[in-house]
C-alpha cells in the first residue's frame, strides 16, 4: 500500500481550487476597501473587516442609481423559484399523463414537448418578444418566469423515472381503490423525491442565472434581477463605486452557490444519472 | 420504448394534466419559431410601413455578407476553444480527484461550486481580475510592460471571453468526468495494472477510451453552452467588441434584431441557428441516445 501522500494530486487539485476561489476572494477583499484605493490599484488581498458596512449600504440603497440590492435579490429569488417550481410541477404532470395513461395522440403530445429541446430562447429572440407583447407580458413579473417553464428536459427526466416504477405498485394501488391522483401524491411523488431535489437545484441555478431573457422582456428597473443590475453597474463609465459593485457581486453569487452546496449530494447524483 | 403494462383508465384527466405544458410550449416555442420562419421570408420596406414577401432573399443576403460569415467562423473558433480548454482542465482535475487521497471530498466540493455562477457573473469576476484599469492582475500586467487592454485589442478580448466562458464551465465537466471515472470497473484498472500499464500509458490506452461516451456528450453540451449560453458573459465583458471582434452569432442576432430592428435579417439568422441546434441535437441522439437536464 501507498504510505507517502500523493503530492502531485494535492498540488493539481489545490491549484484548481485556487483558480476558482481566487477571483471571488479578490472581489470580497475589494468590497471592504475604499473605491479610490481600488482605482489606484492599491487593492489589498486582505479584507478590511471594519468596512463590512458596505453590504448593509448596497442592500438598502443600491449603488449608482440601481434599485436597492435586496429588491433585485428578491426579483431574482422569485424568478428562480418560479422557474424551478413551475418547471417541476408542469413536467411532473405531463410526464405522469404520458406514462400512466393511454389516450389518442399521446405520442404526438410527447414529441411536441420533446422537440422544444431544439428551440432555446437564444434562437427565437425577436418573435418571442412580439408574442410577449401580444399578451401584454412585457415588463411584468409574470413575463419574467412563466414563458420559461415549459421544459422538455424535465419532462424527459420524469418520464424516465416514472417508467421505472414497478407495475406491482400500480396494481396494488388500484386494488386498494386509489385513483390516479392519489397514486401520484402518495406513491409517485415520494419515490421521485431525490430526482425532484436534484432537478430543483439545476433549475434554481438556471432561473437565477438568466440574463438574455430579463434583458429582453423587462426594461423597467423595478424588475431588474441582480445579474442584470450588476452588469448595469459595471457598465457605468465614470465614478464607479467599485466597493459597492464588488459587494453586490458577492451578494449575487451567494444564493445559488449556497443552494448547490447544501444540496450537493442529490444534485451531483441527479445531474449525472442519465449518463450512467 | 415508453410503454408500461399497467396504466390508469380515463381520457379527460391525462389531457388536463398535459394541458399546461402543451399550452406554454405552443405559445412560447412553436408560435415564435413559426413567426421567425415567416419573418425570415419577408423584408420590411424602407419606411417600416409594411413588409413584402421576398422568398429566400434574406438568407441569400446573409450568406453573401462577409460580416455574417466572419461571425460564424468566429463562433466556431470560440466554441471549440472554450470546449477544449474547459474539458481538458476538468479532465485533469477529475483524474486526480478520483485518486484515493486525503480530503478528496473537500476538494470535490471546492471544485463543484462554480456550477452555480452565472455566465454574466463570470464576466464580472474576470473584469475585477483582468481589467486594465480596475483589475489587480490587469494593472500588474501593464506595470510590467505588457500592453494589456482587452477593451481595445481584439485578440486579447477574444482570449478574455474564451477564458471567462471556460472558467465557468469547468465544474460542470468536472462533475461528469468524475462520475465517468468512478463508473469504470475497478477490475479493468486492476487488470491494466497487472499488465504493467502505469500512469500516462494507462490513462491513454485504458481510461480515456472508456471515457469516450462522457467526452462526446460533454463536447456537445460545451459547444451548445459556448454558442448560446455565453450571451450574457460576452455582452457584459465586451459587448461583442472591440469593433466586432467578439461578436458571436447570438450577439449578432441580438444586435441586428433588438438594437438595429432589422427583423427580416435577424429572423433569417434565428432560423439558421435553429437548424444548427437541430443538427447538433440529432447528432447527439444518434450517438448517445439520451440527454440529461441542463
Amino acid at each position: 500500500m501507498r504510505t507517502r501522500p500523493d503530492y502531485l494530486a494535492h498540488a493539481v487539485l489545490l491549484l484548481g481550487v485556487v483558480l476558482f476561489a481566487l477571483p471571488v476572494w479578490l472581489v470580497f477583499a475589494g468590497s471592504t476597501q475604499e473605491s479610490g484605493a481600488i482605482m489606484r490599484g492599491e487593492l489589498s488581498l486582505l479584507p478590511d473587516l471594519r468596512n463590512l458596512g458596505v453590504y448593509a449600504r448596497v442592500l438598502t440603497e443600491g449603488s449608482m442609481g440601481t434599485q436597492p440590492v435586496w429588491h433585485m435579490l428578491m426579483i431574482s429569488l422569485g424568478m428562480a423559484l418560479g422557474v424551478a417550481l413551475g418547471k417541476i410541477i408542469i413536467s411532473v404532470l405531463s410526464a405522469y399523463a404520458v406514462v400512466f395513461f393511454r389516450f389518442p395522440l399521446r405520442r404526438t403530445a410527447f414529441w411536441l414537448i420533446f422537440i422544444t429541446l431544439m428551440l432555446p430562447v437564444e434562437v427565437r429572440i425577436i418573435p418571442t418578444y412580439s408574442v410577449m407583447a401580444d399578451f401584454h407580458l412585457i415588463n411584468t413579473f409574470t413575463g419574467l418566469w412563466v414563458p420559461l417553464i415549459a421544459s422538455a428536459t424535465a419532462t424527459l427526466l420524469f418520464r424516465q423515472v416514472f417508467t421505472a416504477i414497478p407495475d406491482e405498485l400500480v396494481e396494488a394501488a388500484r386494488m386498494d381503490g386509489a385513483g390516479p391522483l392519489r397514486f401520484l401524491r402518495d406513491i409517485v411523488l415520494p419515490v421521485s423525491a431525490a430526482n425532484i431535489a436534484a432537478l430543483f437545484v439545476i433549475l434554481f441555478v438556471l432561473g437565477w442565472n438568466q440574463y438574455l431573457w430579463p434583458l429582453l422582456v423587462a426594461t423597467n428597473p423595478n424588475l431588474d434581477t441582480i445579474v442584470i443590475g450588476i452588469v448595469k453597474m459595471i457598465g457605468v463609465e465614470t465614478n464607479t463605486d467599485w466597493a459597492a459593485v464588488m459587494a453586490t457581486t458577492v451578494l449575487a453569487l451567494l444564493p445559488p452557490v449556497v443552494v448547490v452546496l447544501l444540496m450537493q449530494r442529490w444534485f451531483v447524483a441527479g445531474l449525472t444519472e442519465g449518463e450512467k | 420504448m415508453f410503454d408500461r403494462r399497467t396504466v390508469f383508465s380515463g381520457r379527460l384527466l391525462p389531457v388536463l394534466l398535459l394541458l399546461p405544458q402543451l399550452l406554454l410550449t405552443l405559445l412560447f416555442f412553436y408560435w415564435p419559431a413559426a413567426e421567425a420562419v415567416k419573418d425570415s421570408l419577408y423584408a420590411q420596406d424602407a419606411f417600416g410601413q409594411g413588409s413584402v414577401f421576398v422568398g429566400f432573399d434574406n438568407f441569400a443576403d446573409l450568406f453573401a455578407d462577409p460580416l455574417y460569415l466572419q461571425s460564424a467562423i468566429r463562433t466556431v473558433i470560440f466554441c471549440l476553444a472554450v470546449s477544449v480548454i474547459a474539458m481538458s482542465i476538468a479532465l485533469l482535475l477529475a483524474v486526480f480527484a478520483d485518486r484515493a487521497i486525503r480530503g478528496r471530498l473537500v476538494y470535490r466540493t471546492l471544485l463543484i461550486w462554480p456550477y452555480a455562477v452565472a455566465p454574466a457573473m463570470s464576466a464580472v469576476l474576470f473584469l475585477f481580475v483582468l481589467n486594465p484599469r480596475v483589475g489587480l492582475f490587469g494593472r500588474w500586467l501593464n506595470r510590467h510592460g505588457v500592453d494589456w487592454d482587452y477593451t481595445l485589442n481584439g485578440v486579447q478580448a477574444m482570449g478574455m471571453v474564451i477564458a471567462a466562458s471556460a472558467w465557468k464551465q469547468v465544474s460542470y465537466n468536472f462533475i461528469f468526468f468524475l462520475a465517468g471515472l468512478q463508473s469504470i470497473p475497478r477490475a479493468v484498472i486492476e487488470a491494466a495494472r497487472m499488465d504493467g500499464a502505469r500512469g500516462w500509458r494507462r490513462f491513454r490506452t485504458i481510461t480515456f477510451p472508456l471515457l469516450a461516451p462522457t467526452t462526446f456528450f460533454l463536447l456537445v453540451v460545451n459547444v451548445v453552452y459556448a454558442a448560446f449560453d455565453t450571451f450574457g458573459l460576452i455582452y457584459a465583458l465586451t459587448h461583442g467588441g472591440p469593433g466586432k471582434d467578439t461578436e458571436t452569432l447570438v450577439i449578432k442576432v441580438y444586435r441586428d434584431g433588438v438594437i438595429n430592428q432589422d427583423i427580416g435579417s435577424s429572423s433569417a439568422q434565428s432560423v439558421v441557428l435553429m437548424l444548427g441546434v437541430i443538427v447538433i441535437t440529432a447528432l447527439q441522439f444518434r450517438f448517445i441516445g439520451k440527454r440529461t437536464a441542463a
